[in-house]
């Protein structure tokens, strides 16, 4: 019978080296979602499956006490309130909600395509932190008559 | 080999592992075919020429699985028997579906053939998308320029339901870990 | 047209599923498959003979490229996502109505309080 919560030990050494690269790959989606396909709410769920996996190797107590699960769960409304202010600031520069105002830059480019850009990044950290917060708490939640896990 | 083949073997790949799914007495079989059957879905949307949908599909389908598989594993499971009352029920309900499906043979003869779509709004926002919005992936630029008001609508709908999740769950996050809720 | 009847077909055999079955899991694979199947049935009245996907390349001036009609795309997108949603409270509905009666089969719970 195992001592300690989660995988074996090889498992756990392979997390800690891959689950920074899975993260930078939900980045890379993020980020290049209006030239490749992908965008904001496909790089939110390889974000949040990252952090599931560390969940997974290590028990939910180690991710418990390595992230601050109060803040992340708050950045998801905070996300949403974004972009609603994005919307907002689009009346005030152009004169419709949720208008396109930024610099629309040159095709192809990392940085065009004004507004895009910006709403993919909020789109994928609300997506990325709101399934993470139901995932935790799917994996918090114990019976009351002493269920298992 | 044309698509129509491929994608009548997939649908029929799919239509075999969904009743399977339905119908198999072991629970984790049950949540693993429902899991293949996404995952045919994902091929049939990459026959398409749907690349952004096949990644979505693919991996939202990845973690519904996961929360299932999560929530139901290793309960005290009682298998239920069918009484004999519910095979009155049964015959009716496939009785009505039949029906509907013959009724409808109808409906989609009058659709534009498989192949030939109308494409009227759509033209305008594959020539002008360049121009307009800067943007190399046209399907991005509807989702967050053109029709960005869809996406605050449903950035809303998935905000209350992840809310709604844990409200009955009865989970708070900034609880510590040791005071949890006894209901 | 035989295509647009499978995937009719899948979405009745969903259907069946959610009146039928009084397992709740059951139910929850059964909306899961209603909502794959008419994801599909949009995005296979979008596909056009040789077209290909949606996205610019920079080899090729914009008028040459014949693509697939990106707008169901676009709408298909927003239904997978709200869809896990949907899926996610169901089963913290259903964890939470096992915990009470101790059992997954709607025709045994009846009360409505406690």
């Amino acid at each position: 019978m195992k001592q300690e919560p989660g995988l074996t030990i090889i498992a756990k050494t392979v997390t800690r080296i891959s689950v920074w690269l899975i993260i930078l790959y939900g980045i890379y989606i993020i980020l290049h979602g209006h030239l490749s396909p992908g965008g904001g709410f496909a790089g939110g769920v390889v974000i949040a499956l990252a952090f599931l996996n560390v969940m997974l190797t290590f028990g939910h107590e180690t991710v418990t006490r390595w992230l601050n699960i109060d803040f992340l769960h708050d950045l998801e409304p905070a996300c949403g309130a974004m972009y609603l202010a994005v919307g907002i600031l689009g009346i005030a520069v152009s004169g419709s909600f949720l208008a396109n105002f930024l610099n629309k830059g040159t095709l192809f480019n990392l940085v065009s395509s004004g507004n895009i850009l910006v709403l993919n990044i909020i789109i994928g950290i609300k997506v990325a932190m709101g399934l993470f917060t139901v995932v935790w708490a799917l994996a918090l939640f114990r019976f009351d008559d002493g269920g298992e896990k | 080999m044309p698509v129509e083949t491929w994608l009548i073997f997939i649908l029929s790949f799919m239509l075999i592992g969904s009743v399977a799914a339905l119908e198999m007495k072991d629970l984790l079989s049950a949540i693993i075919a429902i899991g293949v059957v996404g995952l045919g879905v994902s091929m049939a949307f990459l026959l398409l020429q749907a690349p952004d949908l096949a990644i979505v599909q693919f991996l939202f389908e990845i973690f519904s699985v996961v929360i299932m598989v999560r929530a139901f594993i290793k309960r005290d499971y009682h298998h239920q028997t069918t009484p004999s009352n519910q095979i009155g029920k049964t015959i009716l309900v496939i009785a009505a579906l039949g029906a509907i499906f013959i009724f409808s043979i109808n409906v989609f003869k009058a659709l534009p053939p498989f192949g030939e779509p109308l494409m009227t709004t759509a033209q305008y926002y594959l020539d002008n998308c360049a121009k307009e919005t800067g943007a190399a992936n046209i399907v991005s630029s509807i989702v967050l320029d053109y029709r960005g008001y869809d996406t605050l609508g449903e950035v809303t709908v998935l905000f209350g339901a992840i809310l709604g999740a844990l409200t009955i769950l009865r989970i708070k996050p900034g609880a510590k870990p040791d005071e949890e809720e006894k209901s | 047209m035989t295509v647009y009847l499978l995937c009719f077909a899948l979405l009745l055999v969903g259907l069946y599923g959610l009146l039928v079955k009084r397992d709740m899991i059951r139910i929850i694979i059964a909306s899961g498959i209603m909502g794959y199947a008419s994801n599909l049935l949009l995005i296979l009245f979008a596909y056009k003979r040789g077209g290909l996907y949606p996205i610019l390349e920079k080899s090729k001036a914009v008028g040459e490229r014949v693509m697939v009609d990106p707008l169901p795309q676009a709408l298909v997108l927003t239904s997978i996502v709200i869809e896990l949603g949907i899926t996610a409270m169901l089963v913290a509905l259903a964890i939470r109505l096992f915990e009470k009666n101790k059992t997954f089969d709607i025709t045994k719970i009846k009360r409505l309080s406690g």
